[in-house]
């Protein structure tokens, strides 16, 4: 971590200084969801529309009559950016093909968090994926309904102590583990999928402008550290992301046309302890749910190595 | 004049709406709503409507695709029934408020449970407060013109709000009835391109659906109510020129027979055409009696209501579905409401009947026009309803 990356040294370059999501919004400190939202617009630019789903990034940024948003963005309700984002993309063609509209290519972003999108928003997901149309979602995975008080999700770790899965005498948090949504996204055979995280910046933002650029849908898998919901300082956000990466529980990587890859190699994976230890959230775990979550990582971490070597063949 | 073909009323309705060149179509099916969508994606598939058809995965998506079709200045067009309206009942609301004219064709069906694929009037009473603009219709011509009339209705800029046509499922939907199709022209006269006043576009950012706080919120909500009820004055307008276009005249509120009527039926939907034959047989029996048919739901036409009926004596409103625990039905409701303290005070009988499809025949209508020529000699005042043929009542 200490290790400066030789592209980090060009990063102003490849990124651009201008936002179009932009600053004064609503969000806690040391939010890495926002921060990701803003290298996300970084990085698909003006021509753009975004479906956004309601939560926390719904109300932060566009309590009435204040927006964000320098680029045109609609929310309508919780669990359906993907159906409302396929109704831009198809409204937007055919409006183009008859001649309505002046032909450009613009990009249709779908965004919601990981209730918005393992929970009740599978079901839109899905069927927009499977439907094919030609745009890009987002998921931003802090790991539990922030917005509405940090209430467990399908997308919580195993362990986690939540407002609807607290560490109590009995049951010690969260009892479920993570629903793997990449490996969904990826089950329905769409040209591109991958995780990303904020605090690997110029890996997201490679990512999101590949993912645009592939024709047909695209899914992000994007890790968004909570310092509220996971409670750990807001200057801890930036790190967290990066060990999450470095001990395996979140690694990153793209699925190409069916092909894995590593885009951030780790040699050896970091102690998962490291990970949990900054965190109040897992504050609570035995010594035994410790080596629990050891042992899943790594195995799950194998998994994913060999479906790298499965499909690189090269 | 356009051409006359025998045809399933949905098959015409599916015309209409090629007719009307929408942009994309996402149904999702469901009965009896099923021949309308399915003759749409044959009109796309074949290459006679130019659109995208949206095969969803649930009526949720149905219409949370056409909010964003909307939203982009795409023509949207869905169509659904009972459960499946239900089921996008959280977006319907929403497009209302976020002035998003997408019309919608209800082949009215009976709620669930028990499940019921039948007609009735309970899946759109569901609904009735969700800030759509409402209309029924009595037959399939009705059907065909509405359908045009929907699209230049809800988009003309005054008014920026989703339109239903309700159509009773089988009763309408699944019969063969003669329609007199438009002429090209007359559609290019009658119904001008979408043009609204914002849409999402790179070219010109907007934020569509942003966060209504407790300091704005009443405020929005009544900007949303005052469109919708001074659209009535767009909707008499568009249904005069459509009649100046292809001759047939519409009104909000219809009547037959009200020559010195002192007993009217009033009714919504199919009934009206079936009721129109009692009252011709009930005047062959030299009963002085009349018919209101309500075409215009939402926003409710009070004034038209309150000057048909203002003459009568007796009103027998005939609901389609159940206010459970209310006062009738919807319809009643409403009628009573509008005509409170109004100069007329008619005495208002009540009959709750069709449910999930069983069969009102003419016969009926007599006995219930009986039953309610009773039921005001014992108490003129009363103020109750009826179920109407229910066995063990």
């Amino acid at each position: 971590m200490e290790i400066v990356e030789p592209t980090n040294v060009y990063a102003y370059k490849l990124i651009t200084k201008k936002d179009y999501f932009a600053p004064g919004h609503r969000a806690c400190q040391g939010c890495a969801e926002a921060l990701a939202v803003r290298l996300v617009a970084k990085a698909l630019g003006r021509n753009v529309i975004v479906a956004s789903a309601t939560g926390c990034m719904e109300i932060i940024s566009s309590p009435w009559p204040f927006t964000s948003w320098r680029v045109p963005w609609i929310h309508v309700a919780f669990e359906n950016a993907a159906a409302v984002a396929s109704g831009v993309e198809a409204g937007m063609k055919v409006l183009m093909r008859k001649g309505k509209v002046p032909k450009k290519k613009i990009t249709f972003l779908a965004m919601a968090g990981d209730g918005g999108t393992s929970d009740i928003g599978v079901q839109a997901l899905s069927g927009a994926l499977e439907r094919g149309h030609d745009f890009v979602y987002i998921c931003y995975d802090n790991e539990a309904y922030m917005n509405t008080g940090i209430q467990r999700s399908s997308s919580t770790p195993y362990g986690a102590s939540t407002t609807t899965s607290p560490a109590g005498k009995v049951i010690p948090g969260q009892m479920t583990w993570k629903k793997n949504m990449p490996e969904i996204a990826a089950a329905h055979s769409i040209p591109y999928v991958a995780t990303a995280c904020p605090s690997y910046p110029i890996d997201l933002v490679e990512k999101v402008k590949k993912a645009a650029k592939i024709k047909g849908p695209a899914y992000i898998h994007m890790l968004s550290v909570c310092p509220t919901g996971w409670r750990l300082p807001p200057e801890l956000s930036i790190k967290a992301g990066r060990l999450a990466v470095e001990t395996g529980v979140f690694p990153l990587y793209e699925v190409d046309h069916g092909r894995y890859r590593f885009t951030e190699k780790v040699e050896k994976l970091r102690p998962v302890e490291e990970y949990l230890k900054i965190q109040g959230r897992f504050r609570h775990l035995s010594e035994e749910m410790r080596d629990t979550i050891q042992k899943r990582v790594v195995e799950e971490y194998k998994k994913l190595v060999k479906k790298v070597q499965m499909t690189q063949g090269d | 004049m356009g051409k006359r073909i025998g045809l399933e009323v949905s098959l015409s309705a599916a015309e209409a709406v090629k007719m009307a060149n929408v942009d994309c179509i996402a149904a999702y099916p469901i009965t009896p709503q099923t021949h309308i969508v399915e003759h749409l994606s044959e009109l796309v598939n074949n290459g006679e409507l130019d659109a995208e058809f949206i095969p969803v995965e649930s009526e949720h998506s149905a219409m949370s695709v056409s909010a964003g079709v909307s939203a982009v200045g795409a023509r949207a067009f869905t169509c659904t029934s009972s459960q499946g309206l239900s089921l996008m009942n959280e977006i319907v609301h929403i497009v209302a408020s976020m002035r998003l004219p997408i019309v919608m064709i209800l082949a009215n069906r009976s709620m669930s449970g028990p499940i019921s694929i039948w007609n009735d009037h309970t899946d759109v009473m569901s609904i009735r407060d969700c800030g759509w603009i409402q209309v029924f219709a009595n037959n399939g011509q009705e059907v065909f013109d509405n359908v045009l009339f929907a699209y230049r209705v809800a988009e003309s800029q005054k008014v920026m709000l989703p339109l239903i046509i309700n159509i009773d499922g089988f009763i309408l939907t699944h019969v063969i009835e003669p329609v007199e199709f438009w002429e090209k022209e007359q559609v290019k006269q009658y119904l001008p391109d979408f043009k609204p006043v914002y849409t999402m576009h790179p070219d010109r950012p907007v934020t569509m659906g942003g966060v209504g706080m407790p300091y704005v919120f009443s405020e929005a909500k009544v900007a949303q109510d005052e469109p919708l009820i001074q659209s009535k004055a767009e909707i008499i307008t568009a249904w005069k020129e459509l009649g100046d276009v292809v001759g047939r005249y519409y009104k909000p509120v219809e009547t037959y027979r009200m020559e010195d009527a002192e007993t009217l039926f009033v009714t919504q939907g199919s009934f009206g055409e079936t009721v129109s034959l009692v009252v011709d047989a009930l005047r062959n029996e030299g009963e002085s009696v009349g018919l209101v048919m309500d075409r215009l739901w939402r926003p409710f036409p009070f004034d038209e209501f309150r000057e048909a009926t203002s003459q009568a004596k007796n009103l027998i409103v005939i609901d389609r579905a159940i206010s459970y625990g209310g006062q009738g039905g919807p319809l009643a409701i409403d009628i009573r409401s509008a005509l409170y303290k109004g100069e007329n005070q008619p005495n208002i009988t009540n009959f709750i009947c069709g449910l999930a499809g069983r069969d009102v025949t003419i016969n009926d209508f007599k006995n219930i026009y009986h039953r309610a020529m009773e039921k005001i000699k014992e108490n003129p005042m009363e103020e109750d309803f009826e179920y109407y043929g229910v066995r063990g009542k």
